[in-house]
C-alpha cells in the first residue's frame, strides 16, 4: 500500500499495464493527470484532434497487438473520441480511452457531476452501447483497480474499446492505493479453448468435404492465427478467401488465396464461395458487406464457425458446427487431428478448378484505362513498399481499391476501418501505427475527401516527428458517393464535388512535411521512394481519373453472385 | 421464423448504478423490446436480480440472452420455462367506495381473489393483491364498474421451481 494522489496512482497503473505512449488532447479536468504525465516515462502524443488520437490509439493497438490509449478532457474533449471508441467496437480493437470530467464534490457546488456544469458531459452515458466496458471512478482509491480491470476487459476474449472516466477530484484526491488486488470479474470468463467435441465434429465435416473454403475475418489477425490458418489451408488444400477485415491475415501471394469476398471482393473469391460444400469460417461475423444477400450466400455449404464471440454465432447466419473458442488454438486442433487422419492434399478436382478460376478472374481484373489510374498506382506501390510496410486506407474508394489491388502478405500490416467506415480514420491510424512500429514505412492510402477530415494530424506527424506517407487518390469528389449516384441515381451528382481545393502539397508544406503533386507513375515511383529514404512526413497527390469505378461491385441487396464488373 | 412467444428472463447483476441503464439500453440498441422488467437486491449483498419479459421468437430470444451475457455487470442470465417457474406480480388498487353497499361487494370480492384491504378513507378503498398477472387482471376488471382510481403494479417477477438455484460459482 503507498499513499499517493488518483493521478499518481493512474499514472503508475498504466506504467504496470506497459503503457508506453497517450495520445490525447489535455484540458481543464486533466490537469492534475498532465501534472504527474510530465515525470513519467510514458511518451504523451499531443493530437490535434480528440477524434485523431483515439484513432491514432487505434492503430497504434492494431499494429502492435497491445492495447492503444487515448486521453481527452471533459464535455466536448469526451464526445470527440466518441466516434473513435464506436470505430474501435466495429472492428474489435482494444482501444482504451481515458476522459476527464468534473468534480464528483465540490465546494464550488455548481462545478459538480450532474449539475451541468462547464464542460461536463455524460460520456458513460453517451459511450455505454459504444464500449465494452465502461466506468466512472467514484473515489481516488478506486483506481488502481478500475485501470487494471479496463485493461483486462479490454484485452481479453473479443477486445473492444473501453473508457474510464476521472472526475477531477479523484486525480488530486490521496488515498492508500492497493496495486496488487488480485482481479475478479465474475460477469466476464471468455472461453479460449475449444470443446472437443465440436471439434471432433468440424474435423468429421472437413474430411468428408470435396470443396471445402475457408473464410477468414478479423479474428484470425486478432488472435493471431496466421501461422496455423496457413499450415490447416495447406494441409487440405483449402482455398482461403478473407472478409474485409481479415484482410492481411493470409499471404495474398500464395496460390490458395483468392483475396476478399464483400461488395467489392474479387470476383475470384465471390464466385467461388458459392460453390463450397464445406465452409470453415473464423473470427468474421458474416456482415453485410462480406456476405451480399444471405438468401444467396453458401447455399451448398455446410458451415463451421468458430468465434470467441457466443454472441456471433447463429446472429446472422445460421451455422452446423459452432466452436466457441480462441482462433489461435481452435485451428491449431483440428489440424492436429487431420494430420492422423489423412495426408496432405495435392491436386484434387477443386483445386484444379479453383486455380483455373483464378487464372482466368486475376487476368480479366479491371485497372482502369487513364495511365494515373488507381488500381494501377496501388500496384506499383505494392512493388515499391517492402513486406513489412503498414498501410492503412481511408474509406471509400480507396479503400475498396487498396483492398483489391495492394496485396497484402504479414498480419497486422493493413489497417482500415472496416465496420464503421469511418472516413479520416487513416491517417492518424497510420500515426499510430508508425508510433506501434517505428522501423517499418507507413502509409496511408487515401482519398482526397477523407483526407480531408483529419488532416490537422499533419501537426502531430511533423511535431512528434512521426513520418508517414500519404497517397492522395484525389478526383476531388467523394468518390463512392458519387459511383452510387452515377450506378444507380441516373448520375445526378448531390453533395459530392468537392472541387480542387486545397492544394495538398502546398497544405502539407504549411504544416512543415513534404507535399507534392505528380503527374505520372515514373513521378509516383520517384516521390514514395523518396519519402521512404529521407523519413520525412510526406503527402503525395495523385490527381486520378474523377469518374473511375470501384468494379468489381455487388449491388446493394443482391447476393454474391450477382457480382458485376464494369467491362 | 419460428413463432414469438413471451419468454422470461432471469438475471443476476452487479447491483450498482447504471446496471438497469447497461441492460435496457442493450434491448433498444438491438432492436428487442421489454414487455415488463422487475428488479431488486438478489439473495447475496452486492448482487440484483432482474427478471424480464421479452417477446420474440427463439432465434430472436437466444441473441437476447447472449448479449446479455456479454456484458460484463452481468453475472448469469437464465431463460425461466413456465411451466417450471413460478411467476407473480404485485398490484395497488383503489377503489371508489361511496356507500356501504359498494364496501361490502368490494370486500367480497377482495376475500375470493385473497386481496388485503390495506387502506381505508371515507369514499375509497386500497387493496393489495399478488398472483399471476391475469388474476390480477380479472380483479382490477371486476373493480371497475366501481370507478377504479389508481393502479400501481409492479411487473412480473419469478424464479425457477424445486431447490435449483442461478448458482453464482466463484
Amino acid at each position: 500500500m503507498k499513499k499517493m494522489t488518483g493521478a499518481q496512482a493512474l499514472i503508475e497503473s498504466l506504467e504496470q499495464e506497459k503503457v508506453e505512449v497517450i495520445f490525447g488532447i489535455s484540458g481543464g479536468a486533466l490537469l492534475p493527470i498532465h501534472e504527474v504525465l510530465c515525470d513519467s516515462n510514458i511518451r504523451h502524443i499531443l493530437a490535434r484532434h480528440e477524434q485523431g488520437a483515439a484513432h491514432a490509439a487505434e492503430g497504434y493497438a492494431r499494429a502492435s497487438g497491445r492495447a492503444g490509449v487515448c486521453m481527452a478532457t471533459s464535455g466536448p474533449g469526451a464526445t470527440n473520441i466518441v466516434t473513435g471508441l464506436a470505430n474501435a467496437y466495429l472492428d474489435s480493437s482494444p482501444l482504451i480511452a481515458l476522459t476527464g470530467q468534473v468534480n464528483t464534490k465540490s465546494a464550488n457546488t455548481s462545478y459538480m457531476i450532474g449539475r451541468d456544469a462547464f464542460q461536463e458531459a455524460d460520456i458513460i452515458g453517451i459511450t455505454t452501447p459504444i464500449t465494452k466496458y465502461n466506468c466512472q471512478v467514484k473515489t481516488a482509491a478506486e483506481i488502481p483497480k478500475a485501470v487494471k480491470t479496463t485493461f483486462h476487459i479490454a484485452t481479453t476474449g473479443r477486445p473492444g474499446p473501453a473508457l474510464i472516466d476521472f472526475p477531477k477530484d479523484t486525480q488530486t484526491g490521496k488515498a492508500e492505493m492497493d496495486f496488487s488486488e488480485n482481479l475478479k470479474i465474475r460477469g466476464f470468463k471468455p472461453n479460449t479453448e475449444p470443446h472437443p467435441v465440436q471439434v471432433k465434429k468440424a474435423v468429421k465435416l472437413l474430411l468428408s468435404a470435396e470443396r471445402p473454403m475457408i473464410l477468414a475475418g478479423g479474428g484470425v489477425i486478432i488472435s493471431n492465427a496466421s501461422p496455423e490458418l496457413l499450415q490447416l489451408a495447406e494441409l487440405l488444400m483449402m482455398p482461403v478467401a478473407t472478409t474485409f477485415m481479415g484482410k492481411s491475415c493470409f499471404p495474398e501471394n500464395h496460390p490458395l488465396s483468392m483475396g476478399n469476398i464483400g461488395m467489392h471482393g474479387t470476383m475470384l473469391a465471390n464466385i467461388m464461395i458459392l460453390e463450397a460444400d464445406v465452409l470453415l469460417a473464423v473470427g468474421t461475423r458474416f456482415q453485410d458487406r462480406s456476405t451480399g444477400n444471405l438468401d444467396s450466400f453458401c447455399p451448398d455449404a455446410k458451415i463451421i464457425h468458430i468465434d470467441i464471440d457466443a454472441a456471433e454465432i447463429g446472429k446472422n447466419v445460421e451455422v452446423d458446427v459452432p466452436i466457441v473458442a480462441d482462433a489461435k488454438p481452435t485451428l491449431s486442433l483440428i489440424r492436429q487431428q487431420l494430420v492422423h487422419k489423412i495426408k496432405k492434399q495435392e491436386n484434387t478436382p477443386w483445386i484444379k478448378k479453383v486455380k483455373e478460376a483464378k487464372e482466368k478472374f486475376l487476368s480479366e481484373m479491371d485497372l482502369g484505362k487513364c495511365e494515373l489510374s488507381s488500381p494501377k498506382l496501388l500496384r506499383e506501390l505494392r512493388r515499391i513498399l517492402p513486406e513489412n510496410a503498414i498501410v492503412t486506407t481511408e474509406v471509400g474508394q480507396n479503400q475498396m481499391w487498396a483492398a483489391l489491388h495492394f496485396q497484402t502478405f504479414k498480419p497486422r500490416t493493413f489497417i482500415s476501418s472496416g465496420g464503421l467506415g469511418t472516413m479520416g480514420f487513416g491517417f492518424p491510424a497510420a500515426i499510430g501505427a508508425k508510433v506501434a512500429c517505428p522501423t517499418c514505412p507507413v502509409v496511408d492510402i487515401a482519398g482526397d475527401g477523407s483526407f480531408r477530415m483529419t488532416e490537422q494530424e499533419l501537426g502531430t506527424s511533423v511535431t512528434e516527428d512521426i513520418p508517414v506517407i500519404v497517397v492522395i487518390l484525389n478526383n476531388s469528389m467523394l468518390g463512392m458517393v458519387a459511383q452510387w449516384q452515377r450506378l444507380f441515381y441516373g448520375g445526378r451528382y448531390a453533395g459530392v464535388k468537392l472541387g480542387n481545393v486545397p492544394d495538398f502539397a502546398k497544405l502539407a508544406q504549411a504544416y512543415g512535411a513534404e507535399g507534392v503533386r505528380i503527374g505520372s507513375i515514373k513521378e509516383f515511383s520517384d516521390a514514395v521512394k523518396k519519402a521512404l529514404n529521407t523519413e520525412v512526413t510526406t503527402v503525395i497527390d495523385v490527381p486520378i481519373c474523377p469518374e473511375d469505378d470501384v468494379w468489381p461491385m455487388v449491388p446493394p441487396s443482391k447476393g454474391l453472385k450477382d457480382t458485376i464488373t464494369g467491362v | 421464423m419460428s413463432k414469438e412467444h413471451s419468454h422470461i428472463i432471469s438475471t443476476i447483476v452487479e447491483h450498482k448504478p447504471g446496471v438497469l441503464y447497461t441492460v435496457s439500453n442493450l434491448f433498444r440498441r438491438r432492436g428487442f423490446n421489454i414487455d415488463n422488467i422487475s428488479v431488486g437486491p438478489a439473495e447475496e449483498v452486492g448482487l440484483a436480480r432482474m427478471t424480464i419479459m421479452v417477446t420474440g421468437d427463439d432465434r430472436t430470444i437466444e441473441q437476447v440472452i447472449k448479449q446479455l451475457n456479454k456484458l460484463i455487470d452481468v453475472i448469469k442470465v437464465t431463460r425461466l420455462n413456465s411451466e417450471h417457474s413460478v411467476t407473480r406480480e404485485l398490484a395497488l388498487v383503489k377503489v371508489n367506495a361511496i356507500n356501504t353497499k359498494a364496501r361490502s361487494d368490494i370486500i367480497n370480492y377482495a376475500d375470493i381473489f385473497r386481496a388485503r384491504v390495506v387502506d381505508v378513507s371515507p369514499d375509497s378503498l386500497m387493496m393489495e393483491l399478488t398472483g399471476t398477472s391475469d388474476k390480477i387482471d380479472a380483479f382490477i376488471n371486476l373493480m371497475k364498474p366501481f370507478g377504479v382510481k389508481e393502479v400501481a403494479r409492479t411487473g412480473k417477477t419469478a424464479l425457477s421451481r424445486g431447490t435449483k438455484s442461478i448458482i453464482i460459482e466463484d
